[in-house]
């Protein structure tokens, strides 16, 4: 089927993307994921059940009705916090690897377009944050005191604040290695005839970056981001350990999963369910990238 | 006939290492009439492709102007001459960007130059994928699924999109097969009779130029050495660089003279000689040429000039 008229860039790339079965497979798991997260509202409501409760006489009680996953080492619901342990471990995971890759991205586009003096600064402070010792700047950025900056007490000490903060500090830190891989592809493409081509007709800067250098960088800039995915949903719950962001008893896929390490023997399960979780999204993100790289490149197979 | 462009003294230098510069292109002045054909013939490094990016507004000129439809191109004049002067690249295989779907391509002056709404670029895509002879279902297919040919008619349907009075074409056959060379050479040909264009054909295949064009300008280290109408400068070329390439071209039935060609390389244009740039290997080269420049002069023909001291007469 090969209609006379023109149709648009984004149909064809969602027309290649359709037929990429394990990419729409994987939208579909990631939707399934997030509608179960989101299912902790109504579930709590129904049953009565509160993610922080605890009741020392249930502890590890096994499944039954009401709990259908049974309860943890504090007799809390164990599927009603993976629920809103997952909708913390999702969202951080997809809002620092979005917020710190477009800056990652931004930044390296820039720096590999326009080169020159503008390369060079960009880049040596690049490599500044890249030398900067992790763990230290961590604890620093940790203990930074939000009412100082302005905000008020109550969002200070709120889950919130931890949230933003703990989104805030992988952004940071992540984007570094982003924005040199894009700068090194985008160097490749500028000097390309088909950019010279739109320059020669009055193309600008931003129109060049966003209609060929991107779509042309696409295929390492998704890898880097799907494999981002993964690693902060198990970094946040490494931040969570030090203190800083999610502090017990919020639950998160990362502090459950550490959590039950030391109960692996007793209750493995409590393990293997977050572990599971974790693992489904990492993959089905992974798969994902996998859909878009194909959706880009007209030239992939399948 | 009236000047559609102009070239005035132009000059183009790079800074190369240790200070010193590359005189890519140096005082050249020529000019290109409405719908005529202007060829730029050289070998590699005399500077035809850095003079055509000039023209197409991808270099900035060290010194000189250009003048297109009487008008001296600035900074505020070459955003509106932009769509009227396009490019068409060597090699089809770069000029075409991987991830577009041939509409867009065709249509990305026009929507660059904000020219028509989404539906009209489109339908004028569609146009002009029939007019260089590609069928209608190229619109939504990727570059990679045609062959080089066919890509130089996607990239040449480009160039038409906006409707230009000159496209600058920088050696667009030689990447081609020659049986295609004939057929994209005839499209060219095709279009120009069709819109009245204007070509600035960037060759060094005389063969080919000794098809399309209605004058030849040769250039020699950067440096104009003879413009003449193509059956002047065909029959008796003024200058003796243009003597020496015409021997060089292969012909059948001819034997082969061995003494004629010039010896050696072209002087590195970091360090031009002195004088005419050509004395270090013309056959004709006189104490003079060493030291005077010599200016571009009419010569025998009405129409042709040369830069020499000793050009025919």
């Amino acid at each position: 089927m090969r209609p006379d008229a023109a149709i648009g860039v984004w149909t064809l790339r969602w027309r290649r993307f359709r037929r990429h079965r394990t990419g729409m497979a994987s939208l579909f798991i990631l939707l399934a994921l997030i509608a179960f997260v989101l299912a902790a509202y109504p579930l709590e409501s129904l049953l009565h059940i509160d993610p922080d409760t605890t009741d020392l006489f249930a502890r590890f009680d096994p499944p039954g009705p009401g709990h259908y996953l049974g309860m943890d080492e504090a007799g809390r619901d164990v599927l009603i916090r993976l629920m809103v342990g997952g909708q913390i471990s999702l969202l951080v995971g997809l809002l620092a690897t979005v917020i710190g890759g477009v800056i990652g991205t931004i930044i390296g586009v820039i720096a590999g377009y326009f080169g020159g003096r503008l390369d060079g600064v960009l880049m040596r402070f690049t490599d500044g944050m890249i030398a900067l010792p992790l763990l230290p700047l961590l604890i620093v950025l940790g203990a930074v005191d939000l009412t100082k900056l302005g905000f008020s007490a109550d969002f200070a000490h709120s889950g919130a604040a931890g949230f933003w903060r703990i989104v805030i500090i992988i952004s940071i830190v992540d984007w570094t290695s982003i924005a040199r891989l894009v700068r090194a592809a985008t160097m490749q493409i500028r000097e390309r005839d088909y950019v010279r081509a739109a320059r020669a007709a009055g193309a600008g800067a931003p129109y060049m970056m966003a209609t060929h250098i991107l779509p042309n960088i696409a295929t390492p800039v998704i890898v880097s981001f799907t494999l981002t995915v993964g690693r902060v949903i198990l970094f946040e719950s490494v931040l969570s350990f030090l203190g800083f962001g999610v502090v017990p008893p919020t639950p998160s896929w990362g502090n459950m999963l550490n959590n039950a390490q030391e109960l692996v023997t007793t209750a493995p399960m409590l393990a293997v369910y977050p572990g599971l979780l974790i693992f489904v999204t990492v993959i089905a993100v992974n798969f994902l990238g996998d859909g878009l790289q194909h959706a880009f490149d007209p030239r992939s197979e399948k | 006939m009236s000047e559609l462009l102009g070239v005035d003294r132009l000059s183009v230098h790079f800074p190369a290492r240790g200070g010193q510069t590359v005189r890519a292109v140096e005082n050249v002045s020529f000019s290109i009439e409405a719908g005529e054909t202007l060829a730029l013939v050289g070998e590699s490094g005399s500077g035809k492709s850095t003079l055509g990016f000039t023209v197409a507004g991808l270099q900035t000129a060290t010194s000189g102007s250009l003048r297109f439809q009487g008008e001296t191109l600035t900074k505020a004049t070459w955003p509106a001459a932009r769509s009227k002067i396009q490019i068409v690249f060597q090699d089809p295989f770069g000029a075409l960007d991987p991830r577009m779907p041939v509409s867009d391509i065709i249509a990305e002056p026009l929507l660059i130059q904000r020219i028509g709404n989404a539906a009209s670029r489109r339908t004028r895509a569609a146009e002009l994928v029939e007019q260089v002879g590609l069928p209608r279902d190229a619109l939504n297919r990727y570059p990679h699924e045609f062959s080089g040919g066919q890509r130089q008619r996607i990239a040449i349907a480009r160039a038409l999109s906006p409707a230009p009075l000159l496209i600058v074409a920088d050696e667009p056959l030689s990447a081609l097969d020659v049986s295609i060379q004939s057929q994209v050479l005839n499209l060219l040909k095709e279009v120009q009779e069709a819109s009245h264009l204007s070509y600035l054909f960037i060759s060094h295949d005389l063969a080919v130029v000794n098809h399309l064009v209605d004058r030849v300008a040769v250039l020699y280290l950067g440096r104009l050495v003879e413009v003449a109408p193509r059956e002047a400068l065909f029959a008796h070329p003024a200058h003796p660089y243009t003597k020496a390439l015409l021997d060089a071209v292969p012909r059948i039935g001819r034997a082969r003279r061995r003494h004629s060609g010039i010896k050696g390389e072209m002087p590195s244009p970091l360090n031009p000689p002195p004088g005419c740039v050509f004395h270090t290997r013309c056959p004709k080269a006189q104490p003079i040429c060493s030291k005077v420049p010599p200016a571009l002069e009419p010569a025998a023909t009405p129409g042709q000039s040369a830069a020499c001291h000793f050009k025919e007469a």
